[in-house]
């Protein structure tokens, strides 16, 4: 089959997707493939450098989740430092947990509000020019209002635990290098609403129950487009409990039965083998026990909610039994349920962050602990997109001699794809022409998964896409970008 | 002979010790005059040049510029201060100076400078050396892509029995700092600190302790470069 494969290097900096549709004789859909045509190189500029700075530096990767690869990255270093995740004191465990729950909390508000609901508030054939946050903006400045300031909120929590909101340094290997202030907390339990926990917490269970109303009026467009059954896969916390920060992999297949229970992380490899596919400088990870053909898998908030037995807080526990029940108690393979999902994390994430505040062990100054070192690290979470794999070796002169990471996105490639190729099917295919309204859908699609290609420019509600038709002798009939 | 000297700086009426510096009667009269290879306490060695000024029409390195008598300096003039901010700025192009990602962000002299001139972008062209970093024995890891060839450490760092444990190697653009692996591994902790300290960039690191400072208490967060020095003029 006829193809054409461009690189472009001058997406690197920004994330950039392309998608190639092959038409067959009969101008049928063949293939529909989703390029990641950015090319980072993290893990091999990381070589070289100082074990303990990894967490700072490999948070670069990103500006919209840095916390997460600084927190993943300083529990591989963690392991390094001879500490491990079970030898870091309560108060470090906490700041961070705080710091990630801060940055789950700002990420999910920022994709649902900013990114994903000009689609769902305007349609997929909506004008592009409304079809954005300036849009919501002015259809709806309450909830534009609640936008802002709830992922304020999130960036405030990250200020007070990372000290900054963006690539700040709180992280260290064994620990963490700040506590929190009862300034900082009274900051963020006591302000004045609705600048105050409580009322995020109000807000975050607010937007679930509008996606739910949205939902139910919605049916068709929310449980029909880009759904297909998959395997998921998260962290679980000891008990099956939803946790982002730390537990064993678990992962389910597409009917709700354990693929893996119980597996300390640090065995990843044995378990979680990655692909290289010719077309594309994104990996596709997969179960090694079901082989790369039916081993992949879901990551992210659809997939946690399919993973884990229950949510820790009670308000998101009660949209958890909701949510679970809609399926019957089966997974949920619908994409775009993904929302529904996200929502009830950012409800957790709040709740998770009140219930933080009030403990008494961040004002506590056992901050760093020190061990007998190791040369090898991986260190996992739960990031907003998804499972997040680092993983480091050191030399005897504490420079980092390998790292792979597997970043939530790339745990998503497949899915995306499949994604991509159910729009193709369904919504491209018999036509020899790219509609705006195409594209929008294709967009859709992906945006579900909130992957980190587009996170850098679509906020304005433009992502940076580029779409080919090809037809069976391989030339390329239409190709809109943008 | 008086002790007290009459000198001006910029016009201001300063008065000096006899054998002081430029830079040390600026210091003791409340005005700051930039510098970065110089440290307190050690010989002065005037190779950064940052701290030029101008006495009689010529260019003096105030770090080792005796005062004299009736001496009118000019320091805070126009021309001075964006050939400060040209020597700050070459030495970021010489390096390779990744702020974000460096430990001493924040404690860091060489940026301290740059964010009081206000460097946004070098107006020379980045060289982008090919540097690595190089293990220095037990205690530290020598960061040469950030190092300035100061030579604090090379004067200031010595054992018990007075040998150094840094030295320049090479010459000109060659020029690197060279670390005794088996004397440095040998020094105390409190001296393997101070060699990390008294580094104005990031090239001396003691290992495993970056980033223990948090965002906002770090030297330059609290009080920008010269501001322990700088009186408001009345």
């Amino acid at each position: 089959m006829a193809r054409k494969i461009t690189i472009e290097p001058v997406t690197r900096v920004e994330g950039h997707g392309k998608v190639t549709i092959l038409l067959n004789d009969r101008n049928k859909v063949e293939r529909a493939r989703l390029h990641i045509v950015e090319f980072r190189g993290f893990e091999r500029f990381v070589q070289g450098r100082p074990y303990w700075e990894a967490p700072v530096l490999v948070q670069r990767l990103c500006g919209i989740c840095p916390v997460s690869h600084h927190l993943a990255a300083a529990k591989a270093m963690d392991v390094i430092a001879g500490v491990g995740p079970a030898g870091l004191s309560p108060t470090a465990e906490k700041m961070r947990r705080l710091m990630h729950y801060g940055q789950m909390f700002q990420s999910h508000a920022l994709h649902f509000f900013h990114l994903a609901s000009p689609d769902l508030l305007f349609g997929a054939d909506a004008d592009p020019a409304i079809r954005n946050v300036i849009g919501v903006i002015a259809h709806d400045r309450e909830l534009a209002t609640r936008a802002v300031l709830l992922r304020k909120f999130g960036q405030e929590v990250i200020l007070a635990t990372a000290g900054k909101k963006i690539h700040g340094t709180g992280a260290i290997p064994g620990g963490i290098n700040k506590n929190l202030s009862p300034e900082e907390r009274d900051a963020l339990l006591n302000c004045p609403a609705p600048y105050n926990v409580d009322t995020m917490i109000d807000w975050a269970e607010e937007a679930v129950e509008f996606v739910k109303g949205y939902q139910a009026k919605n049916r068709e467009l929310m449980d029909g487009f880009a759904a297909f059954p998959s395997n998921h896969l998260s962290l679980v916390g000891k008990d099956g409990a939803l946790d982002f920060y730390h537990g064993a992999l678990r992962a389910v297949d597409a009917e709700g039965r354990r693929i893996l229970d119980d597996v300390d992380y640090n065995d990843y490899l044995t378990y979680i083998g990655e692909e290289v596919r010719s077309w594309s400088y994104m990996k596709f990870p997969y179960l090694k026990s079901l082989g790369k053909e039916d081993g992949w898998y879901r990551v992210g908030p659809l997939a946690r909610l399919n993973v884990c037995d229950f949510v820790p807080t009670p308000r998101a526990q009660k949209q958890f039994e909701t949510f679970r029940a809609y399926t019957g108690g089966k997974p949920n393979h619908m994409s775009l349920h993904t929302h529904w999902a996200r929502l009830i994390e950012l409800l957790h994430s709040g709740e998770v962050i009140k219930q933080l505040l009030l403990d008494p062990d961040l004002q506590k100054d056992d901050l760093v602990r020190k061990g007998k070192k190791t040369g090898e690290g991986v260190g996992l979470l739960e990031a907003p997109r998804g499972t997040l794999f680092h993983h480091y070796r050191v030399d005897g002169n504490d420079q980092i001699s390998m790292a792979n990471l597997i970043v939530s996105t790339t745990n998503n490639n497949e899915p995306m794809n499949r994604a991509v190729d159910w729009v193709a099917r369904n919504v491209i295919d018999g036509r020899a022409e790219i509609t705006e309204g195409m594209l929008n859908r294709v967009e859709i699609a992906i945006r579900a998964y909130d992957p980190c290609l587009s996170c850098a420019t679509h906020a304005l509600g433009k992502m940076p896409l580029e779409v080919e038709l090809i037809d069976a002798a391989g030339t390329v009939v239409d190709r809109k970008r943008r | 002979m008086s002790n007290i000297i009459k000198i001006t700086i910029d016009g201001r009426e300063c008065t000096a010790r006899p054998g002081q510096t430029v830079l040390e009667a600026a210091a003791a009269n409340g005005i700051y005059i930039p510098s970065l290879c110089r440290f307190e306490g050690l010989k002065p060695a005037g190779s950064c040049r940052v701290c030029t000024v101008r006495v009689g029409g010529r260019y003096q390195a105030s770090c080792t510029f005796p005062v004299s008598e009736g001496m009118a300096v000019e320091s805070a003039v126009p021309d001075l201060e964006d050939m400060r901010k040209a020597i700050v700025e070459m030495l970021f192009v010489e390096g390779n100076h990744m702020c974000p990602t460096c430990e001493k962000s924040g404690n860091c002299e060489l940026q301290a400078l740059a964010y009081r001139f206000r460097m946004l972008v070098p107006r020379f062209p980045y060289l982008f050396p090919k540097k690595a970093v190089e293990p220095a024995g037990s205690k530290l890891l020598m960061e040469q892509n950030r190092c300035i060839k100061c030579l604090r450490c090379a004067t200031g760092i010595r054992t018990k029995d007075n040998k150094k444990v840094f030295g320049p190697l090479h010459r000109s653009v060659e020029k690197k700092l060279f670390v005794d692996p088996a004397l440095a591994s040998a020094l105390p902790e409190r001296w393997a600190r101070k060699a990390m300290d008294r580094c104005p960039v990031g090239c001396i690191l003691r290992k495993e302790v970056g980033f223990a400072v948090p965002v906002g208490r770090r030297k330059y967060d609290k009080a920008p470069i010269g501001s322990d020095i700088e009186k408001p003029r009345s």
